[in-house]
C-alpha cells in the first residue's frame, strides 16, 4: 500500500483545518474564568472537534489502521500540527488522553482491549486519564498503597489516588494498584484500566492555588474491576509503568499528540511581546531583553524537544533522555513564567481589565513550580538523568528487596 | 552535535578531530599563549588541505562541501575546534572565503584562503555601538574608496594579510578588501582571555583604495553583511558547544575517578543533581546550535532567530556549565595546569565576540517584533 506523501498530507491538512476549524480563542482559564460550565462546554467542543478530525482522517495520524488511526508517521503528524498553528484543537484530549493512556493501551492492551476503546479514544468518546499518583507517594509511584485482590474472575480495589487531571469530565482511568504484598515494591503491583463512573468510585476535586479546579483526588471503596480489563500481566505492572512514565515525559514529542507547532514556545498565552506591549514598556530595552530571554527559551526547549525525539527515535539515545528534555522545559517555563512576571512590573501584584496580557502574570507568576512538579518532579528528573543517562551510581534505598509490605511508611495527608 | 553524521561527514569530523588531537594537543596549547600569532602557520596551511576553508566556497572557485551543506559541514569543523580548543582562524578567515565568494571578485586572495598559505579577518564590531550597527566610514571619492574609522575586537588583525571592512555609506553599508599592508591602516594588539586566539583594534585613517577593492555594491552590503554575520554566530555556537562538551565530559569523569570520604564525586545527589543540570544546558546547545547551522544552511527564515537564541544560551548556560565544571573540579579547576581553562577560554571569548547574550536577547525581540509587523501585513 502506497502512503500518502508528507507534502501531499500536509496539503489536505491546510484545506481541511481551514475549511471547518474555528481560529483558537486564545482563551485561558483564569481567575475570572467561566467556572465549571464554561469548562464542560469547552470538553464538549473538544470532543467534538476530535470527532471532525476521526472523520476527516487525521485523527490518531500514527495509530495503527485496525485501531481506527491512520497508520502514517511521525512526519506527517508534525505536518498536521505545523497546519494547525492558530486553529482550535482538542487540547484537553491530547496529554494524558493520548499519551500515555492511549500510548500504554497500544503496547500493552490485548487485541479485544484495544479495538475495544482505541477507536472511542480517537473518536472523542473516550477521554482516558492516569491514576497513577497516591497521596501517601508523590514521585515514589511503585510505593503505591491502593490494593487490588483477585476474587474469582474480578478485582476488588481499595486506596486513593491523586492529581488526576479532569477526572470530574473524563470517562475512563488507568490505575497502577498493588496485588502482592510479599514480594519488593516492584514486583507487586498490576495495571487495571476502570470506568471513572463505576459504583465505589468517589472523585474529590482539588482547589489549586489559583483557583483551578481540574485535579482530582479519587477515592476507591470497593470497586469491581473484571479481569479482563487488566493491562498487562498480574504483578508485572512496573513493566507497563516503566514505558507508562516514559509516554508521560514524552508528552507534546509523542507521536500520537495532536498540538500546533510552537505552542510550547509561544505559550498558550501568546506572544510575550504582548504582555511588553500591555504593559507599555515597549521602548524600554530592559523589557525587551527580558521579553527575548522568554523567547530564547522557548526555542532551545523546542529544539531539543526536537533532538531528544529523534534520537530516541533512531537509537542513539536511550528513552530515559526524554527526562533531559523534561528538565530544561521545566526550568525554563518557570523562568519564563518570572520574566512575564517582571515585565508585567507592578501590574504582575494588582491588575485590572485594562492590562490586557499584563494582568494575570502574578497568578502565573504564584503557579510558577507547577510544571516541575506534575509527572514527577524535577528533582527525579535529575535522578534519572545523572542514574540512567550518565550512569553514576544509584542513590541507596530502604525499599529494595524487601516485602512490600516491611517496607517503613510515613504519615500522610490524605 | 548533530545526532546522525552521514559516512562522509563522520570520516571528516574524525579526520579534523585526529589531527587537531596530533597537532595541537593541550600541552602544545599552553606553549602557543608566547607565540604573537597563537598558531603556526603550517598547521594552518595543512588543515586548509583537509578542507577548513574550502567547505563554503563553490566549486567553481575552487571550494566544495562534504554533504552538499557546506555551512553544516563547516560546523562541524567548528565544533571539533571547540571540543579541542584549538588555534587558528577559523570563523574570520571562513567568512571572508564566503563572502569572496558570494561577490566572485579577488580571486587570487580567495585562492591563499583556500590552500592556507594566507588567512583574511573580517572588520566588523566597533566600540559602543549596537549589534552590526556600524559607524566607520566608507565614501566615494573619484575613483578611490576612502575608509576612516577603528574596529574592535578584529580576530587574527595581526595575522591577516586582508581585511574585510564593513562600514557606511550614507544609509547604506559597504564592504571592502583592504590589504593589511596598506597605508594608513593600524593595528594595535590587543589582550584576550583566550590563550591562541588573537585580536587587534585596527584604525584606519583616511585609507584609500580603489572602487575595486570594494566587495559587492557599495551601499548595497546589508544582506551580505546580515549573511556573514549569520555564519559567524553559526560557527561560534557550535565551536563553544564543542568546548562545553570536552568541560562536561572531563567533568563527568573526575566525577567518577574523584573519591572523598570513601565515596565517588558522582555518588553525592546533590552533585549528581548538578551534572543533570549541565546535561540538560548541554544538550540545549546542541539541539539550538544544529537547528540554527540548519535552518541558515536550507535558507529557512527562522534561522536568523534560531542563532540568535543560540548565541544568547549558549554564552549564558555554556558559562554557568563551564564554572559549575571548574566548581566541581575544586581548586584544580582554577590551576593552569589542568586542561579545563582551555574550553573555559574559548566558549568565554566566544560568548563576547558577535554579540553578547544581552544584545542576542534585544535582538531576539526584534525579530519577533518585525515578524509580527509582516504577519499583521500579510492579514490585512
Amino acid at each position: 500500500m502506497s502512503e500518502e506523501t508528507v507534502e501531499d498530507f500536509r496539503r489536505r491538512a491546510h484545506e481541511w483545518i481551514r475549511a471547518n476549524l474555528r481560529p483558537a480563542s486564545g482563551s485561558t482559564q483564569t481567575l475570572r474564568g467561566g467556572g465549571d460550565e464554561q469548562d464542560l462546554a469547552e470538553v464538549a467542543r473538544e470532543r467534538e472537534v476530535q470527532r471532525m478530525l476521526f472523520d476527516a482522517g487525521f485523527a490518531g495520524i500514527c495509530v495503527p489502521t485496525e485501531y481506527g488511526g491512520q497508520g502514517l508517521t511521525h512526519a506527517h503528524q508534525r505536518a498536521f500540527n505545523d497546519e494547525l498553528v492558530g486553529y482550535e484543537y482538542p487540547a484537553r484530549l491530547q496529554v494524558p488522553p493520548m499519551t500515555p493512556c492511549m500510548a500504554v493501551l497500544l503496547e500493552f492492551g490485548t487485541e479485544e482491549q484495544k479495538k475495544l476503546h482505541v477507536p472511542g479514544i480517537l473518536k472523542g468518546e473516550e477521554i482516558w486519564m492516569q491514576l497513577l499518583s497516591e497521596p501517601s507517594g508523590g514521585s515514589d509511584v511503585a510505593g503505591a498503597l491502593t490494593s487490588a485482590v483477585r476474587e474469582g474472575d474480578e478485582w476488588v480495589l481499595n486506596g486513593s489516588k491523586i492529581w488526576t487531571s479532569g477526572a470530574w469530565w473524563a470517562n475512563w482511568g488507568l490505575v497502577l494498584a498493588r496485588t502482592n504484598w510479599d514480594v519488593p515494591k516492584h514486583r507487586g503491583l498490576t495495571v487495571f484500566m476502570l470506568p471513572l463512573d463505576a459504583p465505589g468510585v468517589t472523585v474529590h476535586r482539588i482547589e489549586m492555588l489559583n483557583g483551578n479546579r481540574e485535579f482530582c483526588q479519587e477515592f476507591l471503596s470497593d470497586v469491581r474491576v473484571p479481569d479482563t480489563d487488566r493491562v498487562g500481566d498480574v504483578d508485572d505492572g512496573w513493566t507497563v509503568g516503566v514505558r507508562w512514565m516514559f509516554h508521560e515525559r514524552m508528552q507534546y514529542n509523542s507521536p500520537y499528540v495532536t498540538r500546533p507547532t510552537g505552542a510550547a514556545r509561544e505559550g498558550e498565552k501568546g506572544s510575550i511581546l504582548n504582555v511588553v506591549r500591555d504593559a507599555g514598556r515597549l521602548q524600554d530595552p530592559v523589557a525587551r531583553e527580558l521579553a527575548g530571554e522568554a523567547l530564547e527559551l522557548g526555542l532551545v526547549t523546542e529544539a531539543l524537544n526536537h533532538r531528544v525525539a529523534r534520537g530516541i527515535m533512531s537509537g542513539t539515545m536511550t528513552d530515559q533522555a526524554a527526562a533531559v528534555g523534561r528538565l530544561l522545559m521545566c526550568t525554563s517555563l518557570a523562568r519564563q513564567s518570572t520574566l512575564a512576571f517582571q515585565i508585567a512590573g507592578a501590574a504582575g501584584g494588582a491588575w485590572n481589565d485594562d492590562d490586557g496580557q499584563a494582568a494575570e502574570r502574578g497568578i502565573d507568576y504564584l503557579m510558577r513550580q507547577t510544571a516541575s512538579i506534575g509527572g514527577g518532579t524535577t528533582e527525579m528528573a535529575r535522578n534519572v538523568i545523572a542514574e540512567r543517562v550518565l550512569g553514576m551510581p544509584r542513590e541507596p534505598s530502604l525499599d529494595r528487596n524487601v516485602p512490600f509490605r516491611d517496607v517503613p511508611r510515613g504519615s500522610a495527608r490524605s | 552535535m548533530l545526532l546522525q553524521l552521514s559516512s562522509d561527514q563522520e570520516f571528516f569530523r574524525e579526520t579534523t578531530a585526529k589531527f587537531l588531537s596530533d597537532q595541537a594537543p593541550v600541552d602544545a596549547l599552553r606553549r602557543l599563549r608566547d607565540e604573537p600569532a597563537g598558531y603556526d602557520a603550517d598547521f594552518w596551511r595543512r588543515g586548509a588541505e583537509l578542507g577548513w576553508t574550502s567547505l563554503l566556497v563553490s566549486e567553481e572557485h575552487g571550494g566544495g562541501s562534504i554533504s552538499g551543506s557546506g555551512i553544516v559541514d563547516l560546523a562541524i569543523v567548528a565544533h571539533e575546534f571547540g571540543a579541542h580548543a584549538a588555534p587558528g582562524p577559523l570563523i574570520t578567515s571562513n567568512v571572508v572565503a564566503a563572502a569572496l565568494d558570494a561577490t566572485g571578485g579577488h580571486p587570487e586572495v580567495l585562492a591563499g584562503l583556500l590552500d592556507g598559505t594566507a588567512v583574511a579577518t573580517w572588520c566588523i564590531d566597533e566600540s559602543g555601538r549596537r549589534l552590526l550597527d556600524v559607524d566607520l566610514a566608507i565614501r566615494v571619492d573619484g575613483d578611490s574608496l576612502v575608509i576612516s574609522g577603528v574596529k574592535r575586537p578584529v580576530e587574527a588583525a595581526g595575522q591577516a594579510s586582508h581585511l574585510l571592512v564593513t562600514g557606511r555609506t550614507g544609509d547604506g553599508l559597504t564592504q571592502v578588501l583592504v590589504p593589511a599592508e596598506t597605508s594608513g591602516v593600524s593595528v594595535t594588539p590587543m589582550n584576550s582571555v583566550d590563550l591562541t586566539r588573537r585580536f587587534g583594534a585596527v584604525s584606519f585613517d583616511d585609507v584609500r583604495v580603489p572602487l575595486d577593492a570594494a566587495v559587492g555594491e557599495a551601499g548595497a552590503a546589508r544582506p551580505q553583511v546580515e549573511h556573514q554575520f549569520h555564519l559567524a554566530l553559526a560557527l561560534a555556537n557550535a565551536e563553544s558547544v564543542g568546548a562545553m562538551q570536552t568541560a562536561f565530559d572531563l567533568t563527568v569523569q573526575w566525577g567518577f575517578d574523584r573519591y572523598s570520604f570513601g565515596r565517588p564525586l558522582a555518588s553525592y545527589q546533590a552533585l549528581k543533581h548538578r551534572y543533570a543540570d549541565m546535561k540538560s544546558w548541554l544538550e540545549g546547545g546542541h539541539a539550538i546550535a544544529d537547528e540554527g547551522a540548519e535552518a541558515l544552511a536550507g535558507g529557512d527564515p527562522r534561522a536568523s532567530m534560531l542563532l540568535s537564541a543560540g548565541k544568547a544560551f549558549i554564552g549564558e548556560y555554556g558559562g554557568e556549565l563551564m564554572h559549575d565544571c571548574v566548581q566541581l573540579h575544586g581548586g584544580l579547576g582554577v590551576t593552569y595546569e589542568h586542561d579545563i581553562h582551555l574550553y573555559l577560554r574559548r566558549q568565554t571569548v566566544n560568548r563576547c565576540l558577535y554579540g553578547t547574550p544581552s544584545e542576542h536577547k534585544q535582538r531576539l525581540a526584534d525579530l519577533a517584533e518585525q515578524q509580527e509587523e509582516a504577519r499583521g501585513k500579510a492579514d490585512s
